[in-house]
């Protein structure tokens, strides 16, 4: 294994990714470090979705550096090998087992052997019940454990795709619009538990909500047309001329 | 748990009905007087055997479409190839009772001049060798299919076009002479399997006994694959196949081992199918018969596996009487009871049934007092 070209977590530098011409990704450059957490904002088709593709392996980008760790190329593995490499990633829509009970969403999210003849003979431990048990209280639906995921209402849903990511004991979590649907009250308490994530594992969040990424209170990226337009503290990135012209609006 | 008590329920049952029809059909054909109101004449026998292979089919094309959502329209192909198999035995234990008499090659070669054996026809005339061929060949071609099909993550219609494209072009491949396999007639006129005749009443009911134990087999292996966590995967991948890559499943993996031991199992239907109704061809790679196949779950209930067991006896028993009643109205029939259970029926026969019983044992549990709910950790 080459020694770490980079010390940080994520390391995008120069990534393009064109779909018959247009540029979905321009030269897009954006590092995060081991348990930082960092917000993106950026108008539709600004490309948060394509890169955060790109980093999960379900599109290969035609050019650019895409480093993981430092040393794990991810443009060069698919999504199975990403994600055992630690990237968990969490859809706009919340997209959960939903013919399968709660327990078992969480199940196949743990950390375990992922090959067939693995979980063929696999049979519970007490080991993985513990595991369960932990992540059902930290995400709330300990009273919904035998319930199929398909009847738990959207922020439900929202949180177990999320205790999910846990399950799966990822370095890096990629979340899509966690807040989308959410009451105000449920918003809160999302931002509560991705800021307690965030101590120690590494999380990206896309979000639209402009009061949500002001209560995670951390460093904030917008991008525009495919590469970084600006980069800092939520406060600085709204003053800038530039982001208030092509997202905030006037 | 309460999944657990209910899949307990439908394999009791599953094994009973079919214990008792592998205990009935002989007594009742054997033993009962003939012309009694309890006598299963002769020509039954054979034709209910034939119903047990078709759903073993049916059962393997259960296990992919129900489970993992991998609608293949060309699983005749495999229940044909296993058929061939077992035929190919079949053929060499003909010997020289042949029409010409001839001790090694089987009538259609002498009728073709050939001097020779085929290469790919020795060995099959050792059981064990044929019988290892009726699991390897369905399943090395599955396997071979399959790989290159969901490396390529070709999915949904696009998997089923190529499915039928491939039952077709084995159909136009075993109708040529060359191919050494009887062309256009395939394999016929057997004599003997193991040694039994394969007319005599005795052999078949030994046919059917097996045929249903293949089945009752089959069904266990599948429920233990769909009960584990693999099962769980493949329902994971049926429903949100993306979701279950970015976890970190190789989906392609979970597909090729299921495709594969499905097609496996319908080999076995096949292998049971060929000496009961006495002759294989080409025909039975055609494309039409897998769609049926698929009908069968359809009517009996996808992702249930005893449904799938149920569409393919009861559909199949529709059709002996419908095509001796009213023969020209068959495929009408056939047509138009997919659409009715497409409509008002999507969850096939057992869905319906299932969610009925639901309903009412739900309307008599709320006449008596609650039942303390006992989630008890295990």
């Amino acid at each position: 294994m080459n020694a770490p070209v980079t010390p940080a977590l994520l390391y995008l530098d120069n990534v393009t990714v064109s779909f018959d011409g247009f540029r979905a990704l321009n030269a897009l450059s954006l590092a995060v470090d081991h348990a930082e957490m960092r917000a993106i904002i950026g108008p539709n088709g600004a490309g948060k979705t394509t890169m955060m593709d790109v980093i999960t392996g379900k599109t290969r980008p035609n050019g650019g550096t895409a480093l993981f760790e430092g040393s794990h190329d991810l443009t060069a593995l698919d999504e199975a090998a990403i994600a055992e490499l630690g990237i968990g990633r969490k859809f706009q829509t919340p997209t959960v087992f939903d013919m399968h009970s709660v327990e078992d969403n969480l199940l196949l999210a743990l950390k375990n052997g992922r090959r067939p003849l693995a979980t063929l003979f696999s049979r519970g431990s007490a080991r993985e019940q513990e595991r369960i048990d932990a992540l059902l209280e930290r995400v709330r639906l300990a009273a919904h454990r035998y319930r199929k995921a398909g009847e738990l209402s959207h922020g439900q849903k929202q949180w177990l795709e999320i205790g999910m990511l846990l399950a799966q004991e990822p370095k890096l979590l990629l979340i899509d619009e966690p807040a989308a649907g959410m009451t105000d009250q449920e918003t809160a308490d999302t931002a509560d538990l991705l800021r307690d994530i965030a101590r120690t594992r590494a999380v990206i969040v896309v979000e639209h909500d402009m009061t949500f990424v002001r209560d995670l209170g951390v460093k904030v990226t917008c991008l525009h047309e495919g590469s970084v337009l600006a980069e800092g503290s939520l406060d600085a990135v709204s003053a800038n001329e530039r982001v208030v012209e092509v997202y905030l609006g006037r | 748990m309460k999944a657990q008590s209910l899949f307990d329920r439908q394999t009791f049952i599953v094994l009973s009905l079919l214990a008792a029809a592998a205990i009935l059909v002989p007594v009742m054909n054997g033993l009962a007087e003939p012309g009694s109101a309890l006598h299963l004449s002769d020509h039954l026998v054979p034709l209910l055997g034939k119903y047990v292979c078709f759903a073993l089919l049916a059962l393997s094309v259960d296990l992919i479409w129900g489970f993992c959502g991998i609608l293949s329209l060309g699983h005749g192909a495999f229940f044909a190839l296993g058929g061939y198999a077992i035929g190919m035995y079949l053929m060499r234990q003909i010997g020289p009772r042949g029409v010409y008499a001839d001790p090694i090659l089987p009538d259609f070669m002498v009728f073709l001049n050939w001097k020779e054996l085929p290469w790919f026809w020795h060995g099959f005339d050792w059981f064990p060798f044929a019988a290892a061929m009726v699991l390897l060949g369905p399943g090395c071609l599955a396997f071979v299919f399959g790989w290159f099909a969901f490396r390529s993550r070709v999915t949904g219609v696009y998997f089923s076009i190529i499915t039928q494209s491939m039952t077709f072009a084995l159909m136009l491949a075993f109708f040529r002479n060359d191919m050494g396999l009887g062309g256009n007639n395939g394999l016929t006129d057997f004599k003997e399997i193991l040694g039994f005749p394969v007319q005599a009443g005795s052999t078949r009911l030994a046919l059917f006994v097996f045929s249903v134990i293949a089945l009752a087999g089959g069904y266990l292996l599948c429920r233990w694959v769909v009960s584990s966590k693999f099962g769980k995967v493949l329902v994971a991948v049926r429903d949100a196949e993306s979701r279950t890559r970015f976890l970190g499943y190789r989906v392609e993996h979970y597909k090729l081992v299921v495709f594969t031991l499905s097609a496996m199992l319908a080999g076995v239907g096949g292998a049971l199918y060929v000496p009961q109704v006495g002759i294989i061809n080409p025909s039975e790679f055609a494309p039409a018969n897998s769609i049926e196949v698929v009908v069968w779950v359809a009517v009996g209930g996808r992702g249930t596996l005893a449904g799938a067991i149920l569409g393919a006896l009861l559909v199949n028993a529709g059709k002996t009487w419908f095509t001796a009643a009213l023969p020209e109205f068959w495929l009408f029939a056939l047509g138009g009871l997919f659409v009715f259970v497409t409509l008002f029926m999507p969850r096939g026969i057992l869905g319906a049934a299932g969610y009925l019983w639901e309903r009412f044992s739900h309307g008599l549990r709320a006449g008596r007092s609650p039942e303390p709910v006992t989630h008890a950790a295990e």
